[in-house]
C-alpha cells in the first residue's frame, strides 16, 4: 500500500539577513520539494521581510538569495502563505511582495497569498510535522 | 512514538545542544523512539573532534558520539559542514555526514521531528 502523502509546513519567522537561518532554510525547502511531500511555507513575524522585493545585498558584501524565492514555484513550492498581521504591523502591503513564479495557465505572475493567523493556526493543526527557520 | 531531532546551534555558545541531549535521553527513558538526530547550521560543530573543553566540563561531541554507538542515526548536514569547515576527517566516530535528503526522510517518517534552536 502507497504511504500516505505527508504534510509538511515551513514557517519562516526570522529576519532574511543578519544570520543565516533563512538562507539555509531556503536550501532546505528546495531539497525537501523533490520528495514525497505535501509542502507549505509560512512567512510571519520578521520572516515577511524576505519576501520583500527590490532587496540590495550588494553593501552588505554577502551572497543575496531573494531571486530563489522567484522561482519557488518552479521548485513545486505552490503553498506560499504570508501572515497579514505580520505584514501590515511592518508597514508592508501586497504590492511589496515579490514574485515567486507565474501560473501554468495564464502565465499572470503569482505572489505569495496573504492570509489571517487564524487559517495558519487551522493549516499548522494538520500538518504532520513543522519546521522552522 | 518516532521522535526526530534537530539541532540548529553550535555547542557551548547555545543551550540547545544541551537541551537537545537532555530530551533525547528522557525521551529514551519514556520508551519512545529516536528516528534520528540531524545537524543544521552552525549545530554542525556539535560532533567535531578538535573541541576540548576544559575536564571539569561536559564534552559535548563525545556525549554525541556515545549516543551514536547506541545505533541512533545522528547525521550532519553535508552543505552547513562543507561551509563551516567541517569534513569527515574532524568527526568523532558514530556520527555521519549525509545530505537534507537525510532531514527529510526523518521528517517524513518520525511522528514528531523536534527541532532545537533559535
Amino acid at each position: 500500500m502507497a504511504e500516505e502523502i505527508k504534510k509538511i509546513m515551513f514557517t519562516v519567522r526570522k529576519p532574511p539577513h543578519g544570520s543565516i537561518y533563512v538562507y539555509e532554510g531556503l536550501e532546505v525547502k528546495l531539497i525537501m520539494a523533490a520528495y514525497d511531500a505535501d509542502i507549505s511555507v509560512v512567512f510571519m513575524d520578521d520572516g515577511v521581510y524576505a519576501l520583500k522585493q527590490g532587496q540590495d545585498t550588494k553593501e552588505l558584501g554577502i551572497k543575496g538569495f531573494a531571486a530563489t524565492y522567484g522561482a519557488l514555484m518552479d521548485y513545486e513550492i505552490q503553498k506560499v502563505y504570508v501572515d497579514r498581521h505580520s505584514m501590515e504591523i511592518r508597514g508592508m502591503t501586497e504590492d511589496d511582495l515579490l514574485i515567486i513564479g507565474e501560473d501554468e495557465e495564464t502565465e499572470e505572475p503569482v505572489k505569495p497569498q496573504v492570509i489571517d493567523s487564524q487559517a495558519i493556526a487551522a493549516m499548522m493543526a494538520e500538518q504532520h510535522n513543522i519546521l522552522s527557520f | 512514538m518516532k521522535i526526530a531531532v534537530c539541532i540548529y546551534e553550535g555547542p557551548y555558545n547555545h543551550e540547545a545542544s544541551d537541551s537537545a541531549y537532555n530530551f533525547i535521553k528522557a525521551a529514551i527513558d519514556k520508551g519512545h523512539e529516536i528516528q534520528g538526530i540531524f545537524f543544521y547550521h552552525d549545530g554542525v560543530y556539535n560532533v567535531t573532534k578538535l573541541m576540548e573543553p576544559p575536564q571539569d566540563d561536559r564534552h559535548i561531541a563525545n556525549r554525541w558520539s556515545a549516543l551514536g554507538a547506541t545505533g541512533i542515526d545522528i547525521v550532519v548536514c553535508i552543505a552547513a559542514a562543507k561551509r563551516r569547515g567541517i569534513v569527515d576527517d574532524v568527526l568523532v566516530p558514530n556520527v555521519r555526514i549525509s545530505g537534507l535528503g537525510q532531514l527529510t526522510m526523518m521528517t517524513i517518517q518520525a511522528d514528531r521531528m523536534v527541532v532545537f534552536g533559535d
